[in-house]
């Protein structure tokens, strides 16, 4: 690794960028339009943002740089990051990847975005992603597929898939993103990246566009554990416009970073290294289980009884949610209106259809018939059912061991195309990401090393608002291992 | 063939909240289309419901008023379907497990029977908006305003029989409302609106007949009218070899008759499921009994503890307590005067409920209030007028005139107690008619009516009645 001094600004973590602005070696302003000029070089090649926002980006940045010489600067104050295009931002396009709301601009800000500016960041852009979070390789957007930076032909994973490449290409120092079955995890595991998706109603959803509500939780992805620790702390807490949020204060997640991982107990379940895993994600996983054995910790092998369920489950829980919460999406108010309809049915229909790309329609018309009278209890109640019993797989496990471990994804990213035509194995793609949604639990997806060109990630999975451990855990990994600082050399 | 009505009525009871169910917006009726809905009622993405506290409360209290089981956990789910004035696609209501469950409603029917009617359930829901069909160049206008106003649906058991029965219970179960303070009751504003379910059955059939839903039903008169016409209708189908159709029909009041909203009922289905975005309603015990603490007598205790403590008639017990504010006008009536109950039903029941209705006035908002109308009374009660003469003092208190003891003395209508005074009048009115005299003397007694009569009106009604009576027999006889 290079001394800090010589590393080039777009290198640099959160942490030290902070260190940088606090130090007065650059302005906000300076780190704003390095990072707009890098978005304008490398995106037209990515396709990692829908809107870039240079005029609020300097505006924020300059404000910032008042603030700081004001000394009413924060820790993350004139910090650039990007914003997943899932959360609504005032007076900015919030498309969600979406023909829908193409047009959309939305009228208030996100609790995610009013946090996030109250702490000082300066918002780029508004990053691609699966049309309305759904989807595992960013091919679904209405904006086109984004790359992964590590190798252009290679998918970076979705939803959060802008988000996870503009990180992973330097584009940014750091992105939101939104995880309702592996959305943060995944693209972070397939670029190299450090994600957390935390426990649910630890992050506010007012103004985060619904994709299935009892799942979907924002969460910070970056370089480091570190630098995620940073972003959490800012958006998260109680929100009173969010029922489902949790009221329980936020902990100083920096706090316990550096605390020694002597004892710990890592529990690896034996259905996470079966069938479908990749004998060379497996290798790496080990290696990085190997380095935490290392660094003092107790690996233990676990069950988790129902993982085969957690697919089929999810898979009717999140469509049934959504083929409600897209309801809203009728061509009256806002969004996508088809021309000329003839009657109130017509404008719906052809709206809907122009509006809405085709794995949102499929898992639209899913969740209509699991919900639809005389299915509801074959597949919406029975898959809630098994939402249970693979909470109580987690609560059983957690019983016995501090953190669980295993791959982020089977395999490390594919290429673009490779799957569009079969969604059950893209579908398998979030396979050891989708019950920690389910559960409503904290899961972090880490970088651990490289299959040829292609990161793998490696998945934490904590107890309820155990996210200041889970960043732990990768924090001290990441301060014996690399792979976290390593940049793709096209974007280096 | 003798047949039987059964009815089941689902009512829609606005609640009184300042502001909507899952919003900060306002709830006041009128407002400019579209200016009371804010973001959450327009169903924008990614806004979040947060339920009304104040709407919780309402339900619960109309849950114990019903003597209802108040759930401590109920669960609100999605009714999904596409209508333009329903910003969300979907309605959040409650359906498997309602805020309250099995209550009970007294109605009283004629010749002073009563009968208890069965409340399955009552369950908060958000309201949709409206879509104007007018002024639009051959467009629909959509008005939001009233999306996400809270609504208490109280369903009926199928306990009623007659179109009279059913607007029995839906008035007590307006005045119920109106009296708990959760509703406003006003009709017109759709404050409280009915569905009624209408069947028919073979007297002594124990199966139902297919039901027939009429919709939206907004005035009593609408409901016994609109059932009446059902009735009869479907007695007539069948009679005619026909079968009722389960489909939901509306009434037209112009015509006074039913009809199919639709050709053919479509097979709706609405898709519920538990609204992921609210937690369940967990409704404490202690906030269960706090509530119950809070309630106010209620309409047929109020009744009972009239007639046991005023001594007054069944009828005129029910009366007084149709509304809150009219049994606390008339109690207090009651204890500025320190007793005569009866007297004050009767002031209260009789002119100032006809001035206020002659001038379409509320309770509240009376001209005269208790302690005036009791200083009136007062002065019957002492002698100082007569009734008769109340009656045109309470007229210029209703005016603004003044107090009643300055409207006396100004008007002069002071009564004549003096025997002299009363006597020289009498004598001259026996003077003046020597042949009614005559007549009287010799045994026509109809005729004393009429030397009162003559005598009080050159009194100019002020003369004591009772004293007049007398001294008038007193001469009469000689």
């Amino acid at each position: 690794m290079k001394p800090l001094s010589e590393t080039a600004m777009h290198q640099k973590t959160i942490a030290q960028l902070s260190a940088g602005l606090t130090a007065g070696e650059f302005s906000s302003e300076e780190l704003t339009r390095l990072f707009l000029e890098r978005i304008e070089q490398y995106n037209p090649s990515l396709n990692a943002f829908i809107t870039v926002t240079d005029d609020i980006a300097l505006e924020q940045a300059r404000a910032a740089d008042r603030r700081r010489q004001q000394d009413q600067a924060g820790p993350l104050t004139g910090v650039p990051i990007a914003q997943k295009d899932i959360f609504c931002t005032d007076g900015v396009r919030t498309s969600c990847g979406s023909r829908m709301l193409d047009r959309f601009i939305a009228p208030y800000n996100a609790t995610v975005v009013e946090k996030l500016n109250a702490a000082g960041t300066v918002m780029l852009g508004k990053t691609n992603m699966d049309e309305f979070a759904m989807g595992s390789s960013n091919e679904n957007s209405f904006y086109g597929p984004v790359r992964n930076p590590w190798d252009l032909d290679a998918v970076p994973g979705g939803s959060s898939g802008g988000s996870a490449a503009a990180v992973a290409a330097r584009l940014t120092p750091g992105a939101t993103g939104t995880d309702t079955g592996g959305s943060i995890r995944q693209p972070a595991a397939l670029c190299g990246l450090t994600g957390i998706k935390p426990t649910y109603g630890r992050v506010s959803r007012w103004g985060m566009i619904a994709y299935a509500s009892s799942l979907d939780q924002g969460g910070p992805m970056a370089r480091t554990a570190e630098d995620c620790a940073l972003l959490l702390g800012a958006m998260a807490g109680f929100d009173p416009r969010d029922s489902t949020s949790v009221d329980q204060p936020v902990p100083d997640y920096l706090a316990r970073l550096d605390q020694a991982l002597d004892g710990l107990k890592i529990g690896l379940p034996k259905e996470y290294f079966g069938e479908g895993l990749d004998g060379e994600v497996a290798r790496v996983v080990d290696a990085a289980i190997a380095e935490y054995r290392k660094l003092g910790a107790n690996v233990i092998e676990i069950s988790l009884p129902n993982s085969q369920l957690a697919i089929p489950a999810y898979y009717v829980i999140a469509p049934a949610e959504c083929s409600s919460n897209l309801a809203r999406f009728d061509g009256v108010r806002y969004g996508h209106r088809c021309d000329n309809p003839k009657d109130l049915l017509d404008l719906y229909t052809r709206s809907r259809a122009e509006g809405f790309g085709p794995e949102v329609t499929r898992r639209i018309l899913v969740g209509a018939f699991a919900l639809s009278a005389g299915y509801y209890d074959a597949y919406y109640l029975k898959a809630q059912q098994i939402r249970r019993l693979i909470s109580d797989d987690f609560r059983r496990a957690f019983e016995q061991v501090d953190v669980i471990a295993g791959p982020t994804s089977p395999t490390v990213a594919f290429n673009l195309g490779e799957k569009v035509d079969d969604p059950i194995t893209m579908y398998l793609s979030d396979i050891y990401t989708i019950a920690v949604n389910l559960a409503g639990l904290p899961g972090l997806s880490l970088p651990v090393g490289f299959v040829g060109q292609r990161p793998v990630g490696l998945q934490l999975i904590g107890n309820y608002f155990a996210e200041d451990r889970l960043l732990n855990v990768a924090h001290r990994y990441q301060q014996v291992t690399d792979w976290h600082a390593r940049a793709p050399a096209a974007f280096a | 063939m003798e047949w039987e009505t059964v009815i089941g009525l689902e009512i829609h009871a606005q609640l009184a909240t300042k502001s909507k169910i899952f919003s900060g917006a306002s709830t006041a009726y009128g407002a400019d289309p579209n200016t009371q809905a804010c973001a959450i009622d327009l169903g924008m993405p990614g806004v979040l419901p947060v339920l009304n506290q104040d709407a919780v409360r309402m339900a619960a209290m109309f849950g114990l008023a019903i003597g209802a089981e108040v759930a401590q956990r109920s669960v609100f789910a999605r009714k999904n379907y596409f209508y333009p004035d329903l910003p969300k696609g979907y309605q959040i209501s409650q359906y498997e497990l309602p805020v309250a469950q099995k209550g009970q409603l007294h109605i009283d029917l004629e010749q002073g029977a009563s009968k208890l009617i069965g409340i399955t359930r009552a369950h908060l829901e958000e309201d949709a908006g409206k879509s104007l069909h007018e002024d639009f160049q051959g467009l629909s206008g959509i008005d939001l305003n009233r999306a996400g106003t809270p609504l208490l649906e109280i369903v009926s058991e199928p306990d009623l029989r007659s179109a009279k029965e059913a607007v029995a219970y839906m008035k007590k179960l307006h005045q119920m409302v109106v009296y708990l303070g959760i509703c406003d009751g006003n009709m017109q504003e759709g404050s409280f609106r009915c569905d009624a379910n209408v069947s028919v059955r073979r007297q002594g059939d124990p199966k139902l007949g297919t039901r027939a839903e009429i919709k939206n039903l907004n005035s009593f008169r609408f409901v016994e009218r609109a059932i009446e016409f059902e009735i009869e209708r479907q007695i007539d189908l069948i009679e005619a070899g026909g079968k009722v159709v389960q489909e939901t029909r509306l009434y037209d009041p112009d015509k006074g008759e039913t009809r199919s909203m639709r050709g053919k009922e479509e097979a709706n289905d609405y898709r519920y499921f538990p609204d992921p975005d609210l937690l369940p309603l967990v409704i404490d015990q202690d906030v269960i009994a706090a509530i119950r603490a809070s309630l106010p007598e209620l309409p047929d205790a109020k009744k009972q503890r009239f007639i046991t403590q005023y001594g007054l008639s069944g009828y005129d017990a029910g009366v007084l307590t149709t509304s809150r504010a009219l049994g606390d006008y008339y109690e207090a009536t009651v204890a500025a005067l320190s007793g005569e109950p009866k007297l004050c039903a009767n002031w209260v029941m009789g002119d100032l409920s006809a001035f206020l209705n002659k001038d379409n006035r509320e309770i509240t908002d009376s001209p005269v209030n208790p302690a005036q109308l009791a200083g009136l009374l007062r002065r019957i009660q002492d002698g100082t007028i007569s009734g008769k003469i109340a009656k045109d003092v309470f007229e210029a208190l209703w005016a603004g005139e003044g107090e009643t003891d300055a409207i006396i003395e100004k008007r002069g209508l002071r009564q004549i107690t003096d025997a002299s005074a009363i006597e020289s009048v009498i004598e001259a009115v026996i003077a003046a008619n020597p042949e009614q005299l005559a007549q009287y003397r010799a045994g026509k007694d109809k005729l004393f009516g009429f030397f009162v009569g003559q005598a009080m009106k050159a009194s100019k009604g002020k003369a004591n009645p009772q004293q007049l009576n007398e001294l008038l027999e007193k001469k009469l006889k000689g």
